[in-house]
């Protein structure tokens, strides 16, 4: 009996969460969700268009939205190398890997993500650079550090020094108050795999929506030929080469030849 | 325009590419190497991973060096023993380097490692160079006869047991030094990325009194055959040869070759030393004052893979 009791209340919250975020709809749509690296690919702009939808027989809010997309591509883990000078000459001396991280990670929103929520529900929904959970291995343990450690510092600011990693407050534009646009740039150095985009809707603070969508960076052509090739048939491939070598140095020569 | 390199993952100029193999390919004609310690730094100053320029510059050397050894064939130039006793110790050098590459990456000291070689290793050959074609010069300026052509003094190497007679090359040597040679260029080329010619032309002339007739065109089908199963072996291990990439490399690189090689033999054989011991030299430096100045950036990313 009491059992049931509980288990009522449990539905009871679960229903009263499930009301909530029905309180409005998010449709996004994508520029391109199949970004094609060809011979000529030199970076593309990931543009998204998006829709807030009330619910039915609501309207609008009256106190307006907050949107924080996060694009994210696929996980990688990287080491992240310290120097120091030793003897005058300067030496790797300390380094720390950070586990399947993003190798692309773009948060954007359309203003600063602090200015949406409080501390606290940015760093539990991962919101921000700052927020994102980044993790390391310590030692033995896995785990993300604080904020301002030298490692996760440094390894953010050399990641959006490539373009891979960036956080704009200004990227997401409303058009009407209910439609929105997003660009970020994926740099020529993009990786290639399957990006994930999460868009979460905020009013006065609070979550109310949230949706995903997929995009996928892939090779083409000539490009994808010849990396599916290095990989599946190694042999093969060094064998190629070698002879393409070959080739061009005896063209060269006998083009050359002037005895 | 820019083109995209599908194992290097990102675009780049062909233009610039294409001058980057001409000029280096100029120089390795001229002073007959393969031009792979040019080549590798400036492809990782131009954006491409240590790991993919060390893996593709040896496909950019094979061309090249077949271009050049061609000739020598044809001129009987080559001392296919000599090449073939260099090859037997130079295999063992690469294995030996291949391993320490891989210890040296996991604990990531490789770069310190290359580093650290390059500086010693071009800087000691350079100057080497530097002294030795001065004195050759001097010595030709008072009208004494040329002493490096063919020294036929002997050194303490001499003197050591098993020893071997190359015909081609018209010396009597002891296999000792030359396996020790042979070890020394393709650990070096395994852990440096280098085809070795810079470091062998000199060693085979001053150690092995090798004459300057047989020296380059030994040295070229050295370089070929090391540098030809390097690009298999890269190709097989880690995947890490661009093909494109070695394709602009190659045509820049052969073209500029053929003039470089015009160039070097309008010039006396004592004057191309000192020039190419000063730009050994100047590499080596360039390789000190990177130890040595702060970096711009104390931290650095490396991939550990994909997972």
């Amino acid at each position: 009996m009491r059992l049931a009791w509980r288990l009522s209340g449990v539905v009871g919250i679960f229903f009263l969460f499930l009301h909530q975020a029905c309180a409005e709809r998010l449709v996004l749509s994508l520029s391109n969700d199949r970004v094609q690296i060809a011979s000529n690919f030199v970076g593309e702009n990931l543009v998204m268009f998006g829709a807030i939808e009330p619910d039915t027989g609501n309207n609008l809010r009256q106190g307006g939205y907050d949107l924080v997309v996060t694009v994210t591509g696929p996980r990688e883990t990287m080491r992240t190398r310290r120097k120091q000078r030793v003897l005058g000459i300067w030496v790797n001396v300390d380094s720390r890997e950070f586990v399947r991280v993003p190798s692309y990670l773009a948060v954007l929103s359309n203003r600063p993500v602090r200015q949406i929520a409080d501390v606290g529900t940015l760093r539990r929904l991962q919101l921000g650079l700052d927020n994102f959970l980044l993790t390391q291995r310590i030692g033995p343990d896995i785990a993300d550090t604080v904020r301002d450690d030298p490692f996760r510092v440094a390894f953010i600011r050399l990641q959006s020094r490539h373009g891979l990693y960036r956080e704009a407050g200004d990227a997401v534009k409303f058009l009407t108050p209910a439609v929105f646009r997003a660009e970020t740039p994926l740099p020529a150095n993009v990786p290639t795999g399957v990006f994930t985009i999460n868009v979460k809707l905020f009013a006065a603070g609070a979550l109310v929506a949230e949706t995903n969508a997929s995009l996928e960076v892939i090779k083409t052509g000539v490009e994808q030929y010849v990396a599916e090739a290095a990989v599946a048939h190694g042999l093969i491939y060094g064998i190629a080469t070698m002879l393409l070598a070959l080739l061009t140095g005896w063209i060269a020569n006998v083009a050359f030849r002037r005895d | 325009m820019q083109i995209y390199l599908p194992i290097a993952d990102m675009p780049v100029n062909v233009f610039l590419i294409l001058g980057m193999g001409l000029a280096v390919g100029f120089i390795s004609g001229m002073f007959g190497i393969g031009g792979g310690f040019l080549m590798t730094p400036l492809l990782i100053f131009v954006g491409v991973s240590p790991a993919v320029a060390v893996a593709t510059v040896s496909t950019h050397i094979a061309a090249s060096s077949f271009s050049g050894a061609l000739n020598y064939w044809r001129r009987r130039a080559v001392d296919v023993a000599l090449a073939l006793m260099l090859l037997s110790a130079g295999i063992i050098g690469t294995a030996t380097g291949v391993w320490l590459f891989t210890e040296l990456r996991a604990l990531d000291q490789l770069d310190l490692v290359i580093g650290v070689l390059y500086v010693s290793l071009l800087s000691a050959v350079g100057l080497f160079m530097i002294y030795e074609s001065i004195k050759a010069e001097l010595r030709a300026r008072k009208g004494l006869p040329s002493l490096l052509r063919r020294p036929g003094s002997h050194n303490w190497l001499h003197g050591l047991p098993l020893k071997l007679r190359f015909k081609r090359s018209k010396i009597y040597v002891s296999a000792i030094p030359v396996w020790g040679i042979g070890f020394v260029i393709g650990f070096a080329g395994a852990i440096m990325g280098i085809g070795g010619g810079f470091l062998l032309v000199p060693m085979l002339i001053y150690f092995l009194r090798v004459p300057t007739g047989t020296v380059i065109g030994t040295s070229m089908v050295l370089t070929l055959i090391t540098m030809a199963s390097a690009t298999v072996m890269h190709a097989v291990t880690n995947h890490l040869v661009d093909a494109i990439l070695a394709l602009i490399l190659m045509v820049g690189g052969v073209i500029g070759a053929q003039f470089g090689a015009h160039t070097g033999q309008r010039m006396r054989g004592e004057r191309l030393r000192l020039l190419l011991g000063i730009l050994v030299f100047l590499v080596g430096l360039r390789f000190a004052f990177e130890l040595v100045v702060q970096p711009e950036d104390l931290y650095s990313i490396r991939h550990v893979g994909d997972m």
